[in-house]
């Protein structure tokens, strides 16, 4: 059997002959860039998240390659990169949702502050009462506006009383800046907000249980741009208090709303530095075509 | 004769086809047609075959009562003298002779001779008829392929005439379902009528004695007949509650373990099982009931009762002792099992239905999967499986095998699943079954017990598919 070189799958070392093919003048010295094993660059706060190593298969296919990267507290990292670049698989790892698909199988080593996520004696439960996420559509429960952010509280019983839960409650709609718009209907469904509204609802559901990571999967991408700048915005004040992972299709996204970018490509982590770096400056012939639009 | 008239027919059509492809080709020689070679032979086939067809169905229908006709208006004198019984008899067996067959009655002397020679003027009529009929349909074939064959051009729109008639012919097979529902509707409403002219509706409805079993004669000693329907809706209500107590809890619960807990290898097992259980006849059913369950649960509850009796709680005991193979529970117990994979199909549609962006955020909320289906799963899902669980009831309404097996015959306003009860179904097959004459209120009280059954189930139906319907347009 002959090999088609268009065919195989691209090697782990970027080809140097590709690199050099880049305009010199305008990126120098990027011809030499090391190979992006393990990667700090850009980090703005202390490290809460440590990927190591981290590869995942769906069956017999590989969706993620050996990604190693830390993640800064008190930030918004952002995940660029085109449709099936393992994102998103990424993402799913750090809370472990991948457990909830029968055939996804993770390797490598995740930590948060220390603890060592993916290792069988953690309570996937617990986990990801601390490790919260919002999905790209909104996806509020067919219950009460109070009982949507209420469900985290009660399952995990974290509230002792009816008064606590409820102050809670407010606390995360005020915290979502939604409770202006519901305070009034507060028995009504969730499904019946507008999409903007429902998916800062969502948000308010996952701040209700007080996590410490808060990932966010494309966000805004079923969202008209008014509402989406209202997520934006929000996201801008949580940073204060949260780690933020966001996935995005959307570089203007990524560029308004993060302080550390990550380009994915093929299952496989490209760069990663400061946003302003990998939009203006980025070291990667593929990021720079990506970001450029020839590709994704 | 049948086999040759086809086998000539679709010859026929199958030149009718060739002919206009042909026609069609040489005519539109040189130029674009509108329509292709086959749609041309379709048209001409349409209308060289379907006169032919109508004819010969025509003919079939009514050439026996023309022939009739035809005989009786040269009936003999000796026969008209016949009482009218005995007259019809008489032209029964001429028919039969005719087609070669052996008298039914005894005919002695001259009407035997009579029955002989009209029998073969009988023969000779029906021949007369089968060859006009069958001139007709050949001229009708003819006559259609010409005028057929007439209209064959390059720009005659034939593919859009087949298609015509296409959509007509479909459009009559899908009617000819919703006709027959009207016409058994029809049949319903107005032999209930006839009932409740002898019956009154409110005594039908809310009486409590039903003994349809009336005098026929005068002289007979017996029932007056009761037509109060009462405790048969009682009886059909207990039965549905027990079915459904057994049906809905371990369906919906088979459905939550088959959409949420079982692996792929599991689901591949207890699904076909569960669709194959649901394949069982029932009166298959019916006998595992009759046979089976009812005397073993019979054993059980006289064994407790014989245990009880002559103690504390002796007059349960000789209660229990007495309890029959044909209670309430058997009927109710087995029905709810047949029902099992009705509910479990349908709910778990139902379940999975559920967008997928739910139940990933119930468990990115860190709730487990029990937390999930409870909180998340069963609320979202809740109106579409009350839909499934209305579906059941009125199967369970309209189920008859299994209760006439199994429930009884006595109609007792009881709501103890230990007793015999009895319900609209079963009834309307004793009702219906054996010889009956249609003037007597018994059995025209089947149809008023039918068309009961048949509002409240198509009710039912209606508030269920209702229900279904818009839970699914909720997450569409």
């Amino acid at each position: 059997m002959t090999m088609n070189p268009d065919l195989v799958a691209p090697s782990r070392e970027p080809r140097q002959g590709d690199v050099s093919a880049l305009d010199t003048d305008r990126n120098p010295g990027h011809a030499e860039a090391p190979v992006p094993t393990v990667v700090h660059p850009g980090l703005t706060g202390p490290i809460k998240i440590k990927a190591e190593d981290v590869s995942v298969f769906y069956g017999q296919k590989q969706a993620l390659f050996d990604v190693s990267l830390d993640i800064a507290d008190k930030a918004v990292t952002a995940f660029i990169g085109p449709s099936g670049c393992g994102k998103s698989t990424f993402l799913r790892c750090i809370n472990r949702m991948n457990d909830t698909i029968p055939s996804a199988r993770v390797v490598g080593k995740i930590t948060i502050d220390g603890q060592d996520i993916t290792d069988r004696s953690i309570d996937p439960v617990l986990l990801r009462a601390r490790v919260g996420m919002v999905f790209q559509k909104p996806n509020p429960f067919p219950k009460s506006i109070f009982e949507n952010v209420a469900y985290g509280p009660k399952i995990h019983g974290l509230t002792a009383n009816k008064t606590e839960l409820a102050d809670r409650v407010e606390h995360s709609l005020k915290r979502a800046g939604l409770w202006k718009e519901v305070a009034d209907r507060l028995e009504s469904p969730g499904t019946g907000l507008s999409g903007g509204q429902q998916q800062r609802l969502v948000i308010a559901r996952a701040i209700a249980v007080e996590p410490e990571v808060i990932l966010m999967d494309e966000p805004c991408s079923a969202l008209d741009p008014i509402a989406t700048a209202r997520i934006e915005e929000l996201i801008d004040e949580l940073r204060e208090e949260y780690c933020i992972v966001i996935v995005t299709h959307s570089m203007a996204q990524a560029a308004r709303v993060s302080q550390r970018t990550a380009f994915f490509h093929l299952g496989q982590l490209i760069e990663v530095g400061p946003t302003e770096d990998i939009f203006q400056n980025p070291r990667e012939r593929r990021t720079l075509d990506y970001i450029t639009g020839r590709f994704g | 004769m049948i086999l040759l008239v086809l086998i000539l027919l679709i010859g026929f059509s199958a030149a009718a086809y060739w002919a206009g492809r042909r026609l069609a080709r040489r005519r539109a020689a040189g130029t674009r047609a509108h329509s292709s070679l086959g749609y041309h032979g379709a048209y001409v086939l349409l209308w060289a075959a379907i006169p032919a067809l109508v004819v010969l169905i025509l003919m079939a229908v009514f050439s026996t009562g023309i022939q009739y006709q035809l005989l009786l208006a040269d009936a003999p004198e000796a026969i008209r003298a016949l009482d009218p019984m005995r007259q019809g008899a008489f032209w029964y067996d001429v028919l039969t002779v005719a087609d070669g067959g052996t008298p039914q009655q005894i005919w002695a002397g001259p009407q035997a001779e009579l029955l002989q020679s009209e029998a073969q003027r009988a023969a000779r009529i029906g021949g007369l008829m089968t060859l006009g009929g069958a001139v007709a349909a050949v001229l009708a074939g003819l006559i259609g392929l010409g005028l057929a064959l007439r209209r064959v051009a390059p720009q005659f729109r034939a593919r859009n005439r087949v298609e015509g008639w296409i959509a007509a012919f479909l459009f009559v097979c899908s009617a000819i379902a919703i006709l027959t529902t009207l016409g058994i509707i029809a049949s319903l409403l107005f032999e209930s009528l006839r009932f409740f002219q002898s019956v009154s509706p409110l005594e039908f409805l809310f009486g409590t004695q039903w003994s349809p079993q009336i005098a026929i004669r005068a002289d007979q000693v017996g029932q007056t007949g009761g037509f109060g329907a009462a405790p048969l809706f009682v009886g059909t209500f207990l039965i549905m509650m027990i079915a459904m107590l057994v049906a809905g809890p371990i369906g919906l619960f088979s459905a939550i373990y088959l959409s949420e807990y079982a692996g792929p290898r599991q689901r591949a097992i207890i699904k076909p099982v569960l669709e194959i259980l649901a394949g069982v006849p029932t009166v298959v059913y019916g006998f595992f009931a009759a046979l089976t369950v009812g005397p073993a649960l019979r054993g059980f509850f006289n064994g407790v009762g014989a245990q009880l009796a002559g103690g504390p709680l002796d007059s349960l005991g000789q209660y229990l002792m007495l309890v029959q193979n044909q209670m309430a529970l058997v009927a109710g117990g087995v029905m709810g099992i047949m029902l099992i994979p009705f509910v479990s199909s349908l709910s778990d549609d139902i379940i999975n239905a559920v967008p997928q962006s739910l139940r990933d955020g119930s468990y990115a909320m860190g709730a487990t999967k029990s937390e999930t289906v409870k909180r998340v799963l069963l609320p979202a899902a809740l109106p579409g499986i009350a839909g499934a669980f209305l579906l059941a009831v009125s199967r369970a309404i309209g189920e008859t095998m299994i209760v006439t097996m199994a429930a009884g015959l006595a109609a007792r306003m009881t709501l103890n699943p230990l007793d015999t009860v009895t319900t609209v179904t079963v009834q309307i097959v004793t009702l219906l079954t054996g010889d009956q004459e249609f003037n007597s209120p018994k059995t025209l009280a089947a149809f008023g017990l039918g068309l009961t059954l048949f509002i409240v189930t198509l009710g039912l139906n209606i508030i269920a598919q209702q229900i279904v319907q818009r839970y699914r347009e909720q997450y569409d």
